[in-house]
């Protein structure tokens, strides 16, 4: 994803209230009064479902809603399609106010712009595969052949070509998935909402899943919010996550932010089994590669960096910081001995590397192996830092869960 | 001792002021019952034994998934049926069933999808269907018989009425059973309720509502043979003559042919659900 440019709020939730019974209105007035959730039901037999909640989420962005069962994810989701009516408060999706609208504009706003996923697929027994993903073209209107077409298509993208006309019987849990994310795909809205999509799936078929998602939002950069129940796929897939607790939202932040900062002991609690080794990647851990020489510099200008920096190898580049390989200070002492004018014949090339979103783990045994310190590059072989053993050791550190009270 | 109370009589006037006043509304419905009846009889006598048997077959082979053995029984059935003299009067009693299944389904699936929409519908239908079960089917021709006098329309009113209840409440359970994620697809996608109706909640409940459509075939052949009573028109009215004369044969041969046109009707439909 990039983030470069100015990001663009596609979804801004404001003082969001749900609750369900009679007279809604009136657990609000109690929330607002300080009272828990826990209190409201045993008094007034409401039933809090969302709690003064309010976000943004940018455009291309990958949204978690995490918490454990019972928290509201589904609540909070189904209230941005309107499935479920807020009690109070302000859903403004591409500058639209959803809360206010009438049936047939909220009919017409959910043709347009937002696909669902659902956590039992969902497809509809009686139809093909192809019908199921031409369902909601259909219910815009859309004719017969234009909808195939663009079903077809959809179906392509999830790598399920030559399923058009099966039935989704015949089809496992993880393909017809897939045919639930073609169909939300098929109408191309810009939104797309993921109820525990992968959570009735088996763990292999769910890390496929995750990742097919992963490299699809890579190639279409659509809005997803994705509820899960389950903390390591919302660190895999969220660019930004929200936990929940009893219909609020806790903490909002990058997967980093929440592991090394938890904003209570809930958070805490609920982050103190993550290993730590898959969730962080070079890009979290890595220092600047700095200063770095050019490769048709001399031995005489890397000994004097050397010195001045007092560091006993550089990494050598060339143009836009390609990495060409690593001096080391005896080699660069000897070249200097012998008056070379180049550090061709110093440098050491193919040196183990890594890539910016290396995880940790797969980090430990390429540094373990090597006598260099390790070099992160991005695609295309750019140096963007360097990752020494003690690097590792100190991010490991910097988060243990120091109580373990359960 | 207590006098005898005025039932009866309060009845017959209740009928009086309701035939003077609602007169109009007992002739639109027996002339619509008498079009619908003649359209399904007309097509069927009209149509030779031997050319009606193997069209028959070929239909049931189909709609039945290609089931060869029911085909190949149903030919033998009706060949049996021909011989014995019996092939108009088997055709006047399928079209009471078919007419009198149409209109039951055409005012029992409605009804159906009302209920599974309304809880409160729901809830009073309910109570009235579980009454009209508990009946015997003997009561459900006086009312018809009251409005609209003996003959077929009579018949094809207590048939229709006999035979609707499945219609509704398997319209009803099948529309109320499909899993709420579906109902959800529909809505995430925008769907109007017609849409949801048409593209989901109908087709979904297809199988459940084929099997009411199955009992409703079954209640509606019981009914009109029953119904011959009160001057149906068939195969009953065979049977009712041949117990007054005491005719064992003659009895006997047309309760044959009931029960050969009841295999072949609730084979067909139960196999066209599965
Ligand atoms: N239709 C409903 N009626 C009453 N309570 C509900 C309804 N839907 C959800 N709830 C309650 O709201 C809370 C949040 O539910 P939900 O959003 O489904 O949680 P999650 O998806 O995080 O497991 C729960 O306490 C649940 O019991
Ligand atoms: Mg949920």
């Amino acid at each position: 994803m990039d983030f470069e440019e100015e990001p663009e709020v596609i979804i801004k939730v404001n003082q969001l209230f749900k609750i369900f019974g009679n007279d809604p209105k009136r657990g609000v007035e109690h929330l607002r009064a300080g009272r828990t959730k826990q209190e409201i039901f045993e008094k007034t037999s409401l039933i809090v479902g969302l709690d003064d909640v309010s976000f943004e989420v940018m455009k291309g962005e990958t949204f978690v809603l995490m918490g454990l069962s019972g928290c509201g994810k589904s609540t909070l989701l189904r209230s941005l399609n309107r499935l479920i009516h807020p009690t109070a408060g302000e859903i403004i999706i591409g500058g639209r106010d959803i809360v206010g609208m009438n049936d047939d504009e909220i009919r017409e706003f959910r043709r347009d712009n937002i696909g669902m996923v659902f956590q039992n697929f969902a497809l509809l027994p009686h139809r093909s595969i192809l019908d199921n993903v031409a369902f909601g073209l259909e219910i815009q209107g859309m004719p017969l052949a234009e909808r195939h077409e663009k079903s077809r298509a959809a179906l392509e993208l999830v790598g399920l070509s030559g399923y058009e006309t099966s039935m989704p019987d015949q089809l496992s849990g993880g393909m017809k998935q897939r045919v639930g994310l073609a169909r939300a795909l098929a109408g191309d809205a810009e939104i797309l909402l993921m109820d525990e999509a992968f959570s009735a799936l088996d763990p292999l078929i769910r890390r496929d899943m995750q990742d097919e998602l992963i490299d699809l939002q890579e190639r279409l950069n659509k809005t997803v919010i994705f509820v899960t129940h389950d903390l390591d796929e919302a660190l895999k897939i969220g660019n930004r996550i929200a936990l929940m607790m009893d219909g609020k939202i806790i903490q909002v932040g990058t997967a980093e932010e929440i592991l090394m900062n938890p904003e209570n002991e809930y958070v805490e609690r609920f982050v103190a089994d993550v290993d730590m080794t898959k969730v962080l990647t070079a890009k979290d851990i890595m220092m600047k590669a700095d200063p770095v020489i050019y490769c048709k510099s001399g031995p005489h200008h890397a000994a004097r960096l050397m010195k001045e920096f007092g560091i006993s190898s550089l990494f050598v580049v060339s143009q836009h910081r390609i990495l060409r390989g690593i001096v080391m200070l005896e080699d660069v002492v000897e070249a200097v001995k012998h008056d070379k004018k180049t550090l061709e014949e110093t440098t050491i090339q193919d040196i183990p590397f890594v890539q910016l979103d290396t995880p940790i783990s797969e980090i430990i045994p390429v540094i373990a192996d090597s006598r260099y310190p390790l070099p992160v590059l991005d695609e295309d072989a750019r140096l963007k830092g360097m990752i020494m053993r003690s690097s590792v050791l100190l991010a490991l550190a910097r988060k243990e869960p120091e109580t373990n009270d359960s | 001792m207590i006098p005898k109370l005025p039932i009866g009589d309060l009845v017959a006037d209740l009928v009086d002021w309701i035939e003077f006043n609602l007169g109009w509304l007992l002739d639109i419905i027996t002339a619509g019952f008498k079009t619908v009846l003649n359209g399904f009889a007309d097509i069927l006598m009209i149509i030779p034994p031997l050319i009606f048997i193997p069209i028959l077959a070929i239909l049931v082979y189909l709609v039945s998934h290609r089931n060869l053995r029911l085909a190949l029984l149903s030919i033998a059935g009706l060949l049996l049926i021909w011989n014995l003299q019996l092939w108009d009067l088997s055709m006047m009693t399928l079209a009471l069933v078919i007419a009198s299944t149409f209109i039951a389904l055409l005012i029992g699936v409605p009804l159906g999808i009302l209920a599974s929409g309304n809880d409160t519908f729901d809830a009073v239908i309910r109570v009235l269907l579980d009454f009209m079960q508990t009946m015997p089917p003997f009561v459900y021709l006086i009312p018809a018989v009251i409005f609209f006098s003996l003959g077929n329309v009579p018949g094809m009113i207590a048939t229709v009425i006999f035979a609707m209840p499945p219609a509704i409440r398997l319209t009803n359970l099948g529309i109320r059973q499909i899993p709420t994620e579906l109902i959800e697809v529909a809505d995430a996608f925008g769907a109007t309720p017609r849409q949801k109706l048409l593209k989901v909640q109908l087709p979904g409940a297809l199988p459940t509502i084929m099997t009411g459509v199955n009992q409703c075939i079954m209640l509606a052949l019981s009914m009109a043979v029953i119904a011959s009573m009160i001057g149906a028109a068939g195969l009953g009215y065979q049977v009712l003559v041949g117990i007054q004369r005491v005719n064992i044969a003659m009895g006997f041969e047309a309760g044959l042919a009931i029960v050969i046109l009841a295999i072949i009707l609730d084979r067909v439909t139960q196999s066209v659900v599965r």
